[in-house]
C-alpha cells in the first residue's frame, strides 16, 4: 500500500476542481496550475526513486483486495512516463501563458488542461483494464474540449472527425474488454496475465490481442489507423498541439506495450509479427509524409508517426535490448516532440504562416530560436551524444539480435530521412534572406523560448547522462521482459 | 438466451454502422449512441446471463449473479452519456458556424480556408 | 419566446416537487438499495429540464439562480475531499469509514462517508447536465 501513486492523478484533479471556481481570475488560474504542475513533478520524482529502491508499488483503491477491486500499479515504466508527462505538461503550461490568448483562458482552458493530465497520468498508473478505459475517456473528453476551445471553423470541423473516430474506438475498447472478460473472467491486469498464461493463449485470445491493437493503434496512430491525425492535430493552437503530440499518442503506445508484453506474449509468432509489420509500415508512411509536406506543423506531425513506428518496432522484437531502447526512445520522443512543436510554434507566431515557402532568415534576428531548433532537430534524428541516439542504437541492436534485419534497416534509414525533414525546416525557415513579417513585434519570443529551451537542455542531459539514467530504464525494461515481476508485486502483497 | 442477445447486439451494431455511414451529422450521432448501446449489451451478455441473488455475504442463495458487468455497464453508460451530450453540443455549434450538417461538406484538412 | 402552455405550467408546479423529492429519496436509498448520486442527480436535472420546457430559460434562471459550473466544482471538491481524506489516516485512497449513532427521534442511523462522496457525484451530475443544456439553450 502506498498512497504516493495516487498523487500524480490527485494533484491535477484538485487543481482543476479549484480552478472551476475562478473562471475569470486568470492570474490565479495560471499560478494554481503552475503550482500543481510543479508539485506533480516533485511527487513523480519521489515515485521514481521509491520504485527504484523498493520495486514495483501498488495501491488497492478503497481497500478492496487485489484482483477484486481497482488497483493502481506503478512499475518503473509507468513511473518514468508519469515524470516525463509532468515535465512536458509543465513546459506546455508555461508556454500557454503568453500564447493561448485571453479568449481561451476565460473559457476554462486551465481546468481542462489539468483534467487532461489527470487522464494521462491515470492511464499510465492504472493496473485495471477497465479503469484504463475510464482514464482514456477522461483524457479524450478533455482533448475534445481543448481541440474545440476557441471555436474557429477549422477547429469545429476537425473536432467532429476526431470525436467520431474516438467514439468508435472507445466503443471498440468496451467490446474488447467484454470479450476478454468473458474468457479470463477478471479485469485486473496482473490477474489477466496470470490467467492467460494458465490457459496458454488459445487462438481466441490472439484475436482479442489484435482487437486491442486496433483500439490502441487508433489512439497511437499506427498504420493504417493514423488517417485522422494529420488533419485533427493541425487544428488546435500550438501548446495544445504540443501536448497532444507529446502525450496522447504515447498513451496509445504505452497501452500497446503494456498489453503486448503483459498479456499476449505467448503467441508472438502471430501477434508480434503483425505488430512488427505494422510498425515498419508506420515508419515508412510517417517518413513519406514528413518529407512530402511544406507545412511546418505537418512535418512534425508526421514525425510523431515515425516515432510511434520506431518505438513499436522495438516492442515487437521482444528482447531486453529492444525494450530498453524503446523505453529510452519513448521518453526522449515525448520531450523532444514537445520542444519541436513549441519551437515551430514560435516560428509560426513570428511569421504568421505555417507554410515553409513563406518563411526564411529567422536565425538572423532570432539566433536563440534558430540554434535551439537546430539542437532539437539533431536530437530528434539521433545524432550522438544527444538523447535520440542511444534509444535508436539499442532498438537497432535489439532488432539485429532478434533477426529482424529489415526492420532495423528501416529504422536506420528513417533516421536519415527524419533528419532531412527537420533540416528542411531549418534550411528554408531559418537560413536564407531576412524578411520582415507583419505581426513580428507582437510575438513574445523571449517568454515563449523558455519552455523549449528547458526541454532541449533536458534532452541533452538525458543523452549525455545516460550512464546515470540507464539503471532506471533497464529496471523498467526488466519488468516488461518478465511479467511475473509485475504479477507478483500486485497479487502477492 | 445468450444467442438471442448476440443477435440483438449484432442488429444494433449493424444499424449503428449504417447510420454512421450517412451524411447527416444528427444521424451519425444517433449511430454512435446505438453503437455504445450495443457495446453495453455485449458486456452484459459476455458476463453470462444468470439468475441469482445479489452477491452479498449471508444471502445463502444457490446461485449468485456477477456484479462486475453491471458495474462496468453503469460506468460505460455514464461515459457515453457525457460523450453524446458533448457531441450534440459540438454538432449544434458546428452547424451554426459552418452552416451545414452535411459531413461531405466538411472535407479537407487544410488550415487556410 | 413565451409559450402559453397553461396545462404544463400548472402541472409542473406540483410535479416538480414530487420529482425532486423522489430524487432525494433515490439518492439516500442508494446507500443500501438501487439508487445513488448519479441516478438522483439525473432525475433532478430532468426535473429542471421539465421546468425549462414549461417556462423559458430566463424565468428559470430567475427562480433558481444557481451557477451550475460552480455547483460542479463544489461537487468535485466533495468527492475529492472524502476520497483523499483516507490518505491522512494512512489507508488506501477512497477507503471509506462508517459508524452508527443513536438519534433521539429517528432511532439508530448509520453514517457513512460514502454518502458525502455520493453527494459530490449528485452535484456534479446536476451541474454538468444543466451546463450542457444551458449551453445549447442560451443560443436561442
Amino acid at each position: 500500500m502506498n498512497n504516493l501513486i495516487i498523487l500524480p492523478i490527485l494533484i491535477p484533479f484538485l487543481a482543476a476542481a479549484i480552478l472551476i471556481f475562478l473562471p475569470k481570475k486568470i492570474m490565479a488560474q495560471r499560478w494554481i496550475s503552475a503550482l500543481g504542475s510543479v508539485a506533480t513533478i516533485v511527487v513523480a520524482l519521489f515515485l521514481v526513486q521509491k520504485v527504484h529502491t523498493n520495486g514495483i508499488q501498488s495501491l488497492n483503491i478503497s481497500s478492496w483486495e487485489a484482483p477484486f477491486g481497482i488497483t493502481l500499479v506503478s512499475d518503473m515504466f509507468s513511473a518514468l512516463l508519469i515524470l516525463t508527462t509532468s515535465i512536458v505538461s509543465f513546459t506546455c503550461l508555461i508556454y500557454s501563458f503568453k500564447s493561448i490568448g485571453k479568449e481561451r483562458e476565460n473559457h476554462y482552458y486551465y481546468p481542462v488542461f489539468n483534467f487532461l493530465i489527470v487522464g494521462v497520468n491515470g492511464a499510465f498508473s492504472t493496473g485495471d483494464i477497465f479503469n484504463l478505459f475510464v482514464f482514456f475517456e477522461v483524457m479524450l473528453m478533455s482533448s475534445y474540449v481543448l481541440l474545440v476551445l476557441g471555436g474557429t471553423k477549422i477547429q469545429l470541423r476537425e473536432s467532429i472527425k476526431y470525436l467520431l473516430v474516438n467514439v468508435i474506438s472507445s466503443a471498440l475498447f468496451v467490446i474488447t474488454v467484454a470479450y476478454l472478460y468473458s474468457i479470463v473472467g477478471t479485469l485486473n491486469m496482473a490477474h489477466i496475465s496470470a490467467r492467460v498464461s494458465e490457459i496458454g493463449q488459445p487462438a481466441i485470445l490472439s484475436v482479442i490481442a489484435v482487437l486491442f491493437l486496433i483500439v490502441f493503434g487508433l489512439k497511437g496512430a499506427i498504420f493504417p489507423l493514423y488517417f485522422w491525425m494529420p488533419g485533427s492535430y493541425n487544428a488546435p493552437p500550438i501548446p495544445v498541439l504540443a501536448l497532444f503530440g507529446a502525450l496522447l499518442t504515447k498513451v496509445g503506445v504505452y497501452s500497446i506495450t503494456r498489453t503486448y508484453t503483459l498479456f499476449f506474449y505467448h503467441d508472438a509468432g502471430f501477434t508480434h509479427v503483425l505488430l512488427q509489420v505494422l510498425a515498419i509500415l508506420t515508419i515508412i508512411i510517417g517518413v513519406i509524409g514528413a518529407i512530402a509536406y511544406w507545412d511546418v506543423k505537418k512535418i512534425i506531425i508526421y514525425n510523431i508517426i515515425v516515432a510511434v513506428g520506431v518505438i513499436l518496432f522495438g516492442i515487437s522484437v521482444m528482447n531486453i535490448d529492444a525494450f530498453t531502447g524503446s523505453i529510452y526512445y519513448l521518453i526522449h520522443d515525448m520531450i523532444i516532440k514537445a520542444a519541436l512543436f513549441l519551437l515551430v510554434g514560435i516560428a509560426i507566431a513570428i511569421t504568421g504562416t505555417s507554410n515553409l515557402r513563406n518563411m526564411s532568415g529567422l536565425i538572423k534576428r532570432y539566433p536563440g530560436l534558430g540554434w535551439t531548433y537546430f539542437i532539437a532537430a539533431l536530437a530528434l534524428a539521433g545524432i550522438p551524444p544527444l538523447s535520440g541516439f542511444i534509444g535508436k542504437v539499442l532498438i537497432v541492436q535489439g532488432g539485429f539480435a532478434g533477426e529482424s534485419y529489415l526492420g532495423a534497416a528501416v529504422v536506420l534509414i528513417s533516421s536519415l530521412l527524419v533528419l532531412f525533414s527537420v533540416m528542411k525546416i531549418f534550411i528554408n525557415g531559418f537560413w536564407g534572406d531576412d524578411q520582415n513579417y507583419a505581426n513580428e513585434d507582437k510575438a513574445p519570443v523571449k517568454w515563449l523560448l523558455i519552455s523549449p529551451v528547458i526541454l532541449v537542455i533536458l534532452s541533452a542531459v538525458y543523452g549525455i547522462g545516460t550512464e546515470a539514467i540507464l539503471p532506471y530504464i533497464s529496471q523498467a525494461a526488466e519488468t516488461l521482459a518478465d511479467p511475473s515481476l509485475y504479477i507478483d508485486a500486485v497479487l502477492k502483497e | 438466451m445468450e444467442i438471442l442477445m448476440s443477435i440483438v447486439v449484432g442488429v444494433l451494431f449493424m444499424t449503428a454502422t449504417y447510420l454512421m455511414l450517412s451524411k447527416s451529422l444528427l444521424r451519425i450521432i444517433v449511430g454512435t449512441g446505438l453503437l455504445s448501446h450495443g457495446a453495453h449489451l455485449l458486456i452484459l451478455t459476455m458476463g453470462g446471463l444468470k439468475r441469482g441473488a445479489a452477491p452479498l455475504l449471508g444471502e445463502n442463495a444457490e446461485s449468485y449473479t456477477d456484479p462486475l458487468p453491471q458495474a462496468l455497464i453503469l460506468t460505460a453508460i455514464v461515459i457515453s452519456f457525457g460523450v453524446t451530450a458533448f457531441f450534440l453540443v459540438l454538432a449544434y455549434r458546428a452547424y451554426k458556424e459552418l452552416g451545414t450538417d452535411n459531413i461531405e461538406q466538411m472535407r479537407g484538412t487544410e488550415s487556410n480556408e | 419566446m413565451r409559450s402559453n402552455n397553461i396545462i404544463l405550467e400548472t402541472a409542473i408546479k406540483v410535479i416538480l416537487f414530487i420529482i425532486v423529492l423522489f430524487s432525494v429519496y433515490i439518492f439516500f436509498a442508494g446507500h443500501y438499495y438501487p439508487g445513488g448520486g448519479f441516478i438522483g442527480g439525473l432525475m433532478t436535472a430532468g426535473a429542471l429540464v421539465l421546468l425549462l420546457i414549461a417556462y423559458d430559460i430566463k424565468t428559470v434562471s430567475m427562480i433558481l439562480p444557481f451557477n451550475y459550473r460552480i455547483m460542479t466544482g463544489i461537487g468535485l471538491l466533495f468527492a475529492i475531499g472524502t476520497s483523499a481524506g483516507a490518505i491522512f489516516f494512512n489507508v488506501p485512497f477512497l477507503t471509506h469509514a462508517f459508524g452508527h449513532i443513536d438519534l433521539p427521534i429517528l432511532g439508530e442511523i448509520s453514517l457513512h462517508t460514502a454518502t458525502i462522496f455520493d453527494l459530490g457525484v449528485y452535484l456534479v451530475v446536476v451541474g454538468v447536465s444543466m451546463t450542457i443544456i444551458q449551453t445549447i439553450g442560451e443560443d436561442e
